[in-house]
């Protein structure tokens, strides 16, 4: 299973990282590697073998529906990179 | 006396005996880490005011009759730990000057046992790597040096800031995380003792998650009983964790005295990869030796999937890590590289805020989910890890407790092993197979390699056992008398 | 089968349509947090540190939102899946802290059921539900605030919302207006979501495709976030006809996501947030399976109030309605509620007539709802009984409704204060006939030749001369007696 460099850039963009061109080579060496690495796996047989999802394997503790958080306006706001008002701020997707 | 040579159980007995103050002692360790932390780079940010008022408040509850399980006792936090009004970093760039406006539940229930925090510990960038080379605010340098060698050693990692500040005395004990073998590793280069308890065991509240469902906060320091002490303090149900069990805490401390009589130590023939150095596997039969002396039978089980468990890991961590990992974006909180749009500023940010190992992890992890790779990879290493457990699970019915090496080297040089990540990933085999099962594990160090540096021993319990490896430990450290200490500590004069 | 077609040049096309609606669960907290789910608070007032997605934050369920799903399941006769897994949907936008949904995907809690819906000729289908499944809802993004900058507000972030999916059952608007409403109908009578479309507590995106006879389903698109019933309808034809232009012409309908304008009547592309949908689910690690207590399922179940079908019946069986009665008065249950408690003691249809035509009428004229009703079931109960006991006759029953609607004063103190007991008296009534018959003398002899229908002038006439309060029967009769 190897990575073309299309690839590599479709991955980078799912993941909204920006990789340079100049990048894109020694990020195929690595990714591929470390795939050809964990490629290992192929050879075992897992039919009928459940996925572990969690090592404590108990089931979902419920929390009773009361008001409990929020309203805490500033602490959420407090470490924005931009906000305006109580509003928090991005640059505006272009559509 | 030389306060910081203690260890975390003694001071507690000084400080009950008022045979010194709880602001001495922090003082001493406040002392050493201006001495040696700007060579060691061990911490990322010292908080001397807060600690010293904590100091005084735990003077002042010894003076009432009112002290606590921990009160007084100097403490380093790893920075992944989110502590209230401290900043913390997870080793990163991308979190900027991130002060949390909460406190993780781990360091909460120690602050509320009377812990003094000296401040937050370096490790690799979000908990990804062995060496505490991949952070941002540059390598930490283990404290031990090859005889006669002055080249700096990597102090392992991720919690590579926190073990060398307890093996260089710069604290009594430290908090570390573990999700392939965070903890153990780096406890092992750098010849202290660190625990990563059952899955479960610890609450994950506030701790920067890397990957869910291996994650596990632990305790370090130079002895397994103060480790014992700690995990006391640090464990416990906590109901803002999910993934929290709902178990009574045991004595810990006292399961240290139990001894091995009549244990069964299952020793997986597996584990005895070729190419093992000598020293290791010597150490690993000293290790034997001193258990079936001690009372306990040595039995040899098989744990047939082993060779899998890296290959397992580097497709289960990565792929959570692609997902926690995308919160950081330059919207809430932490650094934000401008960009003409969204999506410009969401790929500048991260591009410019997550180092190169952190890319490949969410780059890896990125990929194993996407369309069409699910199956293949994702999935396939969920049942290889169930697998995995299922070989733990069948070797414990003739077993109590597993001893095995904990790292397949001694610690190595700074800039070793990194021009392929793979080098890297290999100092895991023998951790993360515990890792997966979510199995209690420690490491301690058991002896010395030709070069002086410590090797250390890994005892891997059944789930919430943690009694039974805190025995067998505790018996290894008897056996072994290690006492070799490192070169750069404080009160060396170095 | 209602046997809706499009003309297109190449023929009549059949529309396909399936719609998945999202519906925000009626809860005090969030699905995830402790924080509240009140519509229309401050910005970032109602935000835990886990709704932002903070470092180290983990989600813990909130059990009620959990009963709401299966309530809801229960109500639309489906499959509950007592055990069920949450996955995470990732992406990224803005008003997704996280860069991640916390969703179910393989394995949601509740399975197959199945709705009944009414058209307007009477007939009914029955419409499959595929699934439906708990996630949580994104925050808001303010885009009209700055020109170069998008606000973000997440109070809406984690709130709980259930995706009902329904099978590609639909084949034309007024079916999916119909099976819009009916869903609706349910969750507001389950209590589990207020079914508000235009405070966007429930909003659906439609799967649209097209078809001639007999053939298999060719491609659909995706409408998103239409957020009216009326809308919905109109997206559908609008994106219909853009299907059957495109395969006219020779082309080929790719799968895309659009959005409706409504001002212009037509579905855009919409450019999509990401070039590929590649979600990369996987089951959230921080979470563990949900799994049910049969018993817990069973105690939701007795607990659920009686649904809108089994009350149509009920309606129509014990208060003697037909089925588009009973069907306009369960549509609400207040208005049920209402009508039983008029109903009850009194003849069914004539207490329908009066709620379906004048007490709904007069609600709509004042902009009140039922719930606000300026009268009373009680109040109305009064009038009605003056009316059978024959105090009052129909016409001026109708005045007296209206100021009642006016002032809230009691029917029977209006009637007597304003003297508008019903003539009885055949003296007066023989009296006023006269009167009337002698002041149109050339009507009469027009009517006596053959013109039948001077009749109803002559009973206005009449009605008029003893101010609306003669008895219509008695009217009647005394007039025909005098003009025959």
């Amino acid at each position: 299973m190897s990575l073309d460099p299309a690839t590599v850039r479709r991955i980078a963009h799912l993941a909204r990282i920006h990789i340079g061109e100049d990048e894109i080579p020694r990020l195929q060496t690595e990714l591929n590697g470390i795939l050809g690495w964990v490629e290992q796996l192929a050879e075992i047989d897992v039919t009928d073998i459940p996925p572990l999802t969690g090592a404590a394997q108990m089931a979902l503790r419920t929390r009773e529906d009361v008001v409990s958080d929020g309203g805490i306006v500033e602490k959420i706001l407090a470490n924005a990179p931009e906000r305006a008002d109580d509003y928090f701020v991005v640059p505006k997707v272009v559509e | 006396m030389i306060l910081t040579d203690l260890t975390l159980a003694q001071a507690r007995e000084g400080l009950r005996a008022k045979k010194f103050s709880a602001r001495a002692l922090t003082e001493a360790h406040l002392a050493a880490i201006e001495k040696l932390n700007p060579r060691l780079n061990a911490f990322i940010t010292v908080t001397p005011e807060l600690a010293l008022a904590q100091a005084d408040a735990a003077d002042r509850a010894y003076a009432e009759g009112e002290a606590g399980a921990l009160t007084g006792l100097p403490l380093a936090i790893k920075d992944l730990f989110c502590t209230e009004g401290v900043r913390t970093t997870a080793a990163s760039r991308i979190l900027g000057n991130f002060i949390p406006p909460y406190e993780s539940t781990v360091t909460a229930k120690l602050k509320d046992a009377g812990a003094v925090f000296l401040g937050k510990t370096n490790l690799d960038e979000f908990a990804m790597g062995s060496s505490n080379m991949t952070s941002a605010f540059g390598a930490v340098e283990n404290p031990w040096k090859r005889r006669g060698d002055d080249t700096p050693l990597v102090p392992g990692g991720s919690s590579g800031g926190s073990a060398a500040v307890v093996a260089a005395r710069l604290a009594l004990g430290a908090t570390g995380t573990d999700t392939g073998g965070s903890i153990r590793q780096p406890a092992s280069f750098c010849g202290i003792t660190g625990i990563k308890p059952t899955y479960g065991r610890c609450s994950r509240y506030g701790i920067i998650a890397f990957a869910s469902s291996l994650d596990q906060a632990g305790p370090m320091a130079r002895t397994v009983e103060d480790c014992a002490i700690l995990l006391g303090a640090m464990a416990g149900f906590d109901p803002k964790d999910s993934t929290s069990a709902e178990r009574a805490v045991p004595d810990f401390a006292a399961a240290c005295r139990r001894g091995v009589k009549g244990l069964r130590i299952g020793v997986p023939k597996e584990y005895a990869v070729p190419g093992m150095p000598d020293e290791i596997a010597a150490l690993w039969q000293r290790g034997r030796d001193w258990l079936r002396a001690a009372g306990a039978e040595l039995v040899e089980i098989s744990l047939p999937h082993t060779r899998y468990a890296l290959a397992t890991y580097y497709i289960v961590a990565p792929a959570e890590c692609s997902s926690n990992l995308a919160r950081y974006d330059g919207v809430r909180f932490g650094r934000r590289e401008d960009g003409a749009d969204l999506i410009e500023m969401y790929e500048r940010t991260r591009a410019a805020g997550f180092g190169d190992e952190v890319k490949r992890r969410i780059m890896i992890g990125t990929y194993v989910l996407s369309a069409g790779y699910y199956d293949a990879y994702y999935l396939r290493a969920q049942k290889v890890r169930s697998l995995i457990l299922g070989d733990f699970t069948n070797a414990f019915a003739g077993c109590d407790a597993i001893l095995t090496p904990t790292a397949p080297s001694a610690a190595f040089a700074q800039g070793e092993k990194m021009d392929d990540p793979i080098t890297m990933y290999l100092n895991d085999v023998f951790t993360v197979p515990a890792s997966l099962a979510g199995l209690p594990a420690i490491s301690l160090p058991a002896g010395c390699d030709r070069a002086g540096l410590p090797l250390g021993l890994q005892v891997i319990g059944k789930p919430f056992d943690e009694e039974t490896v805190f025995a067998v430990a505790a018996e290894i450290e008897a056996a072994a008398g290690f006492s070799a200490s490192p070169t750069l500590r404080a009160g060396s004069g170095a | 089968m209602s046997g809706y077609t499009l003309a297109g040049k190449t023929g009549p096309w059949e529309l396909v349509i399936g719609l998945e609606v999202h519906a925000q669960v009626i809860s005090r907290a969030k699905l995830f947090s402790g924080a509240a789910t009140v519509f229309g608070a401050a910005p970032n007032s109602q935000v835990s540190f886990v709704d932002a997605a903070f470092p180290g934050m983990l989600p813990v369920i909130n059990r009620e939102c959990v009963a709401q799903a299966v309530r809801t399941g229960l109500g639309l006769n489906a499959a509950i899946n007592l055990e069920s897994r949450f996955d995470r949907k990732n992406y990224f936008y803005a008003d997704l802290p996280a860069g991640y949904q916390i969703s179910q995907y393989q394995h949601p809690i509740v399975g197959r059921g199945v709705i009944e819906i009414e058209l307007a000729d009477g007939t009914t289908r029955e419409i499959g539900i595929t699934r439906l499944h708990l996630e949580q809802d994104a925050g808001k993004s303010l885009h009209d605030q700055h020109p170069t900058k998008t606000y973000i507000d997440l109070n809406r972030a984690g709130v709980a919302l259930m995706e009902i999916v329904s099978e590609p059952d639909l084949r034309s608007p007024e079916e999916a207006g119909a099976y819009l409403r009916k869903l609706r109908t349910i969750l507001r009578y389950l209590g589990t979501c207020d079914g508000n479309m235009d405070e966007g507590s429930m909003r659906a995106d439609v799967n649209v495709s097209v078809r001639k006879a007999g053939e298999d389903f060719r491609t659909r698109c995706e409408v998103k976030n239409v957020n009216s019933v009326r809308f919905v309808m109109q997206a559908i034809e609008a994106e219909a006809r853009r299907q059957i232009a495109v395969w006219e012409e020779g082309g080929v309908v790719e799968q895309e996501t659009r959005l409706f304008e409504p001002a212009r009547g037509i579905t855009r592309s919409m450019r999509s947030k990401e070039d590929a949908h590649d979600y990369r689910y996987f089951p959230d690690p921080d979470l563990l399976p949900l799994v049910l207590e049969r018993d817990w399922v069973e105690v939701l179940r007795a607990g659920l109030p009686e649904l809108p079908d089994a009350k149509k019946r009920r309606f129509m069986h014990d208060y003697g309605l037909p089925a588009y009665d009973a069907g306009v008065l369960v549509a609400e249950q207040a208005s049920a509620d209402y009508y039983e408690a008029l109903a009850r003691g009194r003849d069914g249809k004539f207490a329908a007539n009066w709620v379906i035509g004048d007490l709904f009428a007069a609600l709509n004229r004042t902009g009140r709802s039922i719930e606000t009703s300026p009268v009373s079931p009680a109040a109305l109960g009064e009038l009605l009984d003056l009316i059978t006991d024959g105090t009052i006759n129909g016409r001026i029953a109708k005045d007296v409704f209206e100021e009642m609607v006016e002032s809230g004063e009691a029917p029977g103190a209006i009637v007597a204060r304003k003297n508008l007991r019903q003539v009885t008296d055949s003296g007066a009534i023989e009296q006023a006939v006269a009167g009337v018959l002698a002041a149109n003398a050339d009507k009469v002899a027009e009517y006596k030749s053959g013109k039948e229908k001077l009749f109803g002038f002559f009973v206005g006439q009449v009605m008029k001369a003893m101010a609306g309060k003669g008895n219509p029967a008695l009217v009647n009769e005394v007039l025909r007696r005098a003009l025959s």
